[in-house]
């Protein structure tokens, strides 16, 4: 617990309208005390939320009566940023919104800028990007589970989900010679092609990672104390969800089958086999099993698409967008003003503005870039996931208990870094 | 700044877009729509402040738009254009997976909008967001307060006046609190 004052998200206490204090059911042994809500400020920095937030509560003994979300204590101004540079330099930011996903970051903000250029990448650059994709998506799945099993008391579960994911970066490692800021996607192309033995290497690695997974499934699905944490807590209704702009496997878990892969195929999703996986309770025990199943069908995904990847370039043939090789550069004057060009200025897409949807790991990320012609942007804002997700905490856990605020804020896996861009 | 989706361009002088929605919101609002285009495949109506919840009612409840999910809200600053504010809506359709993207023109020295938490309740957070960086008033919304930054920061940052080096005064505990609904907004 920490005091009210200081900078930042003070005061917050003395705003709230007057508690939604419901009056203790009069049962035969209760006596008729005066009562007062117990307030309870959880973070920003809890040992059981992963992540910095802060939660204020209103208890009445153990029951949850109010609970206020507070975000924004890793807001790094990722839009003002963005608006300073120029198109292009806004990878490395994107890396950082959600970090444990990197790569999906990378792509969306790729096609988006590709989608306001009118540009298209190459064949094979689509197939690594769906891998890329899918091998991030696996690593965030990954820690939610391991650090939803750690806050459980689960200590061994976890290290077996951190162990899946160190393979998971050993193909980000493979892709891109980095494990977490991976700044790996360009406009319009890659920054590098993968080596020849990257096929072996990925199905060695899922190999790997899939028996970690079956060792974390039996340790924790037939473990009751987990499961009595997870069933039946963190229910919302799925038409609150939809109303709240929840997506992603907390939506999918409640019944609809709402995922942009499916729904709006980009890169090469459309020609790729896989299942989306959906609950029926839509409580926290079905969030983790469609994580779980999430989890199988991007192997699925990625075992296909090193098998079927053609060969070929990875960048546009456009000098207006990609370097055009330093071989080249060395050697022939054209070249050597279309780099120094592309380097200091940059593309220029044409005016306009453009949304772009991609599945990230927790939900729809989707970004909405304004162009006016020029090498900066007027506009780069990513729709986060995270945030809107977030927003459905305080209706998920009011009502319930004090300890199933861990559980539930494990399976909104709320990134602050994307949540508070 | 030439944007083709200026909002100035009367409806009419635009050709029948393909969208349905579109064409419905045009032949519907007829006046209160004042552009719309398709730039890159991407739905767009440009409505008036005054018709907005209307408009939003309609995109959410009548069967053929069915948009039950409000994606986004932001703001976008064109200084040194009339007007100077655009308030952006993204809409999902889940059922008919289709997308439209809304946008409201406001002028700088009155950036207040009607609040759409009526009609989506996540558009909370949202619409607290762009009045904490781009200090757009939304009016009806239930709870109008800064989330990112904190009650004493000067200034909307995403404004494209605020420089980005901008120091801000060092506050500490204590330090007296505004209240963010009578805060200057044009600072």
């Amino acid at each position: 617990m920490s005091d009210t004052h200081g900078h930042g998200h003070a005061h917050v206490e003395e705003e709230t309208p007057a508690p939604k204090v419901r009056p203790i059911e009069p049962t035969e042994d209760s006596l008729d005390l005066p009562f007062e809500p117990m307030e309870l400020k959880m973070g920003p920095s809890h040992p059981a939320t992963h992540g910095t937030v802060r939660i204020l509560l209103k208890l009445d003994g153990e029951r949850i009566v109010n609970a206020e979300v507070e975000v924004g204590y890793l807001h790094r101004g990722f839009e003002k940023e963005c608006e300073s540079g120029l198109w292009y330099q806004a990878f490395p930011y994107t890396d950082r919104l959600n970090y444990v996903s990197p790569l999906i970051n990378n792509v969306g903000y790729a096609l988006a800028c590709e989608k306001l250029l009118g540009i298209e990448a190459p064949e094979r650059c689509q197939w690594l990007r769906v891998i890329a994709s899918e091998v991030s998506r696996m690593s965030d799945h990954y820690t939610c589970l391991g650090a939803c099993s750690l806050e459980l008391g689960a200590f061994t579960a976890f290290l077996y989900a951190v162990e899946a994911r160190e393979q998971l970066w050993d193909l980000h490692d493979a892709l891109c010679g980095a494990r977490v800021t991976t700044n790996y996607v360009r406009i319009g192309g890659l920054s590098m092609d993968v080596g020849r033995d990257f096929r072996e290497l990925a199905k060695e690695r899922l190999a790997a990672a899939g028996k970690l997974q079956q060792d974390l499934e039996d340790l924790l699905l037939s473990n009751p104390i987990f499961l009595d944490r997870m069933e039946g807590t963190g229910v919302l209704a799925k038409e609150k969800l939809v109303q709240l702009g929840v997506t992603g496997p907390l939506l999918r878990a409640a019944g609809v089958p709402y995922d942009v892969r499916r729904a709006q195929p980009y890169l090469v999703y459309d020609r790729i086999d896989f299942d989306v996986p959906i609950g029926e309770a839509g409580d926290n025990l079905d969030r983790f099993l469609v994580r779980i199943e999430e989890l199988k069908q991007s192997r699925r995904m990625i075992e296909q698409c090193v098998d079927r990847m053609p060969e070929g370039p990875v960048d546009v043939d456009d000098p207006h967008v990609r370097l055009a090789g330093k071989g080249r550069v060395f050697e022939r004057m054209e070249e050597l003003i279309a780099q120094f060009k592309i380097v200091t200025e940059g593309p220029k897409p044409p005016v306009g503005e453009v949304y772009q949807a991609v599945e990230g790991g927790n939900g729809e990320l989707g970004f909405y870039l304004v162009s006016d012609g020029t090498g900066r942007p007027v506009k780069c804002r990513p729709r986060s996931p995270s945030f809107s997700n977030t927003q459905a905490l305080s209706p998920m856990i009011e009502g319930s208990m004090l300890a199933d605020v861990i559980p539930t804020f494990d399976m909104i896996n709320m990134i602050g870094g994307e949540c508070d861009r | 700044m030439s944007d083709p989706t200026d909002a100035t361009e009367p409806a009419d002088a635009l050709v029948q877009p393909a969208s349905p929605v579109l064409r419905d919101l045009l032949a519907r609002f007829a006046g209160h729509v004042l552009a719309v285009s398709e730039h890159r495949g991407d739905a767009t109506a440009i409505v008036d402040r005054a018709a907005l919840l209307e408009v939003c009612r309609h995109l959410r409840d009548d069967p053929a738009c069915a948009f039950d999910m409000l994606l986004d809200v932001t703001a976008v600053d064109y200084l040194g254009r009339r007007p100077r504010f655009e308030v952006v809506y993204h809409l999902l359709s889940i059922d008919r997976n289709d997308r439209v993207r809304v946008k409201v023109p406001l002028e700088e020295d009155d950036p207040v909008i009607p609040s759409v938490v009526p009609v989506w309740a996540g558009a909370d957070w949202l619409e607290r967001e762009t009045f904490d960086l781009y200090g757009v008033r939304f009016d009806g919304h239930p709870n109008l307060k800064r989330i990112y930054l904190y009650e004493e920061f000067e200034g909307h940052p995403l404004r494209k006046d605020y420089p980005k080096e901008k120091r801000q005064p060092l506050i500490g505990p204590g330090a007296v609190r505004r209240d963010p609904m009578n805060d200057d907004l044009t600072r």
